[in-house]
């Protein structure tokens, strides 16, 4: 199947990704291909085949709930592009 | 021999004699590093002064020990290791091969790593991966390509390309990769060095920078089967920090090594042996299965009849992970920002610009799969698909012990070669994907050279938890076989201009 080019657009914002209109075409043109590869899975007859999510045998799994050493706020912020009075520092997140 | 050329069994066997000290070996592998890794770029960061300091250390721990043979001694103690750039070394920066963490310095430490250093161990640096440990030849880094040693116009393999390289050019004494779809067995087998998998949570994921979180695992890439499974036995085991590590106990691995196969079913699936794969490897992993049956083992034929699905499934169910799992790349908490005029402009801009393509790639295709009305259609489709693989490779386990197969079905591609198509690409990890999808345990040992003289790899696959199995027979194989002794033809003066380097390493 075809991709077109709204389609790359709209997965891209729903991702999150600004894309060069180089970019846009490319994508287009292989992930058409590949989900043309996947295609081939129809084939399988999984009817009554529960999905894997995990193949750990294991569901929950608890521990002790014991206080630990926090993390020291400066190395939590050591990395951070931008940071004001301890916190991360972002663009408003609310329009007026 | 000299000391960058032992393993790491061998290593502490002349630091325990006295031989040689932690710092002299750190030293050897530092000089060589400068001598080589400007050709081979197989590591990102180096830490000469960190090892240096951790050297002496265990210098001091060595000479409390001589002093006093009841003081405890650690393990590894000062064997230098090289770490793929995806585990999280504290205080060491970790880009996971990508512009987007190009200056992240992690405030944590991995638990394979805290395990590491408390045995000892001196980490000499950071290797090189695809970004996000997103591909199949290293060359997906955005710092550029790591060369083969074998043949430096070749691609190591990937994603570990940077610690296989590493291995086989002697740069370190064993290192840690990681493996979603076969990230250290591939580039283990085109390397020729030994690449581990573990079965999924045996070796806790926390501090490794998550890609498919159903599916990745750290293993050890070593120079010898007995190194693999000495640094599983110190990664291994359940970590309160990661709540899909296996809670099972950890045995002794090396007893497993023994050099017989007496008893052992060793399954050879035909789905494994598919046209196009180039002959010389086909032929080398026929004339191991005779070497195993030399030694001991039953052979039997066993079918895994949804092979022909498993790429498929692999390439719908890692991209979504993925998608999810690199959400968190919003240019808020760590790593590359791009101002745009309002937040969401921030974040497209942020991700736009710092992932490299193939990682932009695979998060459409998972942000796509997961997306209303296609979710049913490929994602659950995909995980079903999964269940179907892991009853294969289930039932093939009632009837053998291990089943072997060819690592790859290429020795190493020209760099280049495959880049442009992403298909191409996805085919080179075409036979190590089903144990990821099973969650199973596999190891890649030398089994031969090409025409060009370029490293074969036997895969050996074993059931969850099965690492001795594995173990036990890539060990009795390597033993009766002497590739695991060659060593790539590889000097410093090779390197236009460069420094002169040690002498050649002969097999």
């Amino acid at each position: 199947m075809a991709l077109s080019r709204e389609e790359v657009e709209h997965i891209a914002e729903l991702a999150k990704l600004a894309l060069t209109d180089e970019e846009k075409s490319l994508y287009a043109e292989q992930l058409s291909a590949i989900l043309d590869y996947f295609r081939k899975l129809q084939e399988v007859d999984t009817s009554d085949i529960p999905p894997t999510a995990t193949v750990l045998p294991i569901r929950n799994v608890f521990r002790p709930d014991e206080p630990g050493e926090p993390m020291p706020r400066e190395l939590l912020l050591q990395n951070a592009p931008a940071q004001a009075d301890g916190c991360f520092q972002v663009q408003p997140v609310l329009e007026e | 021999m000299a000391p960058h050329e032992w393993t790491i069994h061998e290593t502490l066997e002349h630091l325990r004699h006295g031989e040689i000290s932690a710092v002299e070996v750190t030293e050897a592998y530092l000089t060589r590093i400068e001598a080589l890794d400007p050709i081979l770029h197989a590591y990102l960061t180096v830490t000469p002064d960190r090892a240096l300091a951790q050297a002496r250390e265990a210098d001091e721990r060595w000479a409390a020990w001589r002093r006093d043979p009841a003081t405890p001694l650690p393990p590894l103690n000062g064997i230098p290791l090289a770490i793929k750039d995806v585990i999280c070394v504290q205080g060491v920066r970790c880009t996971c091969g990508s512009r987007i963490l190009e200056n992240f310095v992690p405030p944590y430490e991995a638990t394979a790593i805290a395990r590491l250093r408390e045995a000892g161990a001196v980490f000499l640096g950071k290797t090189n991966t695809d970004e996000f440990a997103m591909g199949s030849s290293t060359e997906n880094s955005a710092f550029g390509p790591t060369r083969n040693p074998w043949d430096l116009e070749r691609v190591p393999g990937g994603s570990s390309g940077g610690s296989a390289a590493a291995v086989a050019a002697d740069l370190c004494a064993g290192a840690l990769g990681t493996d979603t779809g076969g990230s250290v067995r591939q580039p283990a087998a085109l390397c020729g060095v030994v690449g581990l998998k573990p079965t999924y949570g045996r070796v806790s994921r926390y501090g490794l920078v998550a890609y498919g979180s159903s599916l990745d695992q750290i293993g050890p890439i070593t120079k010898d089967v007995r190194d693999a499974a000495i640094l599983l036995q110190w990664i291994a085991g359940p970590d309160p920090r990661d709540a899909t590590s296996w809670p099972a106990p950890v045995p002794d691995y090396t007893r497993a090594l023994i050099p017989d196969l007496k008893g052992v079913r060793v399954g050879v699936p035909p789905e494994y042996f598919i046209p196009g794969m180039q002959p010389e490897v086909e032929r080398a992993v026929r004339e191991a299965i005779e070497v195993l049956a030399e030694l001991g083992a039953e052979v039997i034929e066993v079918p895994l009849p949804h092979t022909a699905y498993a790429l498929p499934t692999y390439y719908m169910i890692a991209p979504a992970e993925a998608s999810a799992n690199l959400a968190r790349y919003d240019g808020v908490k760590y790593g590359l920002r791009i101002q745009g005029e309002t937040i969401w402009d921030t974040y497209r801009l942020t991700r736009g610009h710092g992932f490299g393509p193939e990682v932009k790639r695979r998060i459409m295709l998972g942000t796509y799969a997961l997306s209303a009305g296609y979710y049913d259609a490929y994602y659950l489709k995909a995980q079903k698909v999964r269940t179907l693989i892991r009853r294969d490779f289930e039932q093939a386990f009632e009837k053998v012990d291990v089943i072997v197969c060819p690592t790859s079905p290429t020795t190493a591609f020209r760099l280049g070669e495959r880049t442009s198509d992403p298909l191409q690409m996805y085919l080179a990890d075409i036979f190590t994907i089903t144990a990821n999808l099973a969650g199973i345990c596999g190891i890649s040992v030398p089994c031969g050279f090409d025409r060009h003289g370029l490293p074969i790899g036997l895969q050996i696959l074993g059931p969850a938890l099965g690492e001795e199995k594995i173990l036990r027979v890539a060990y009795a194989y390597e033993q009766a076989t002497p590739w695991h002794r060659r060593r790539p033809p590889l000097t410093a003066a090779a390197s236009p201009g460069g420094p002169q380097g040690p002498e050649e390493r002969s097999g």
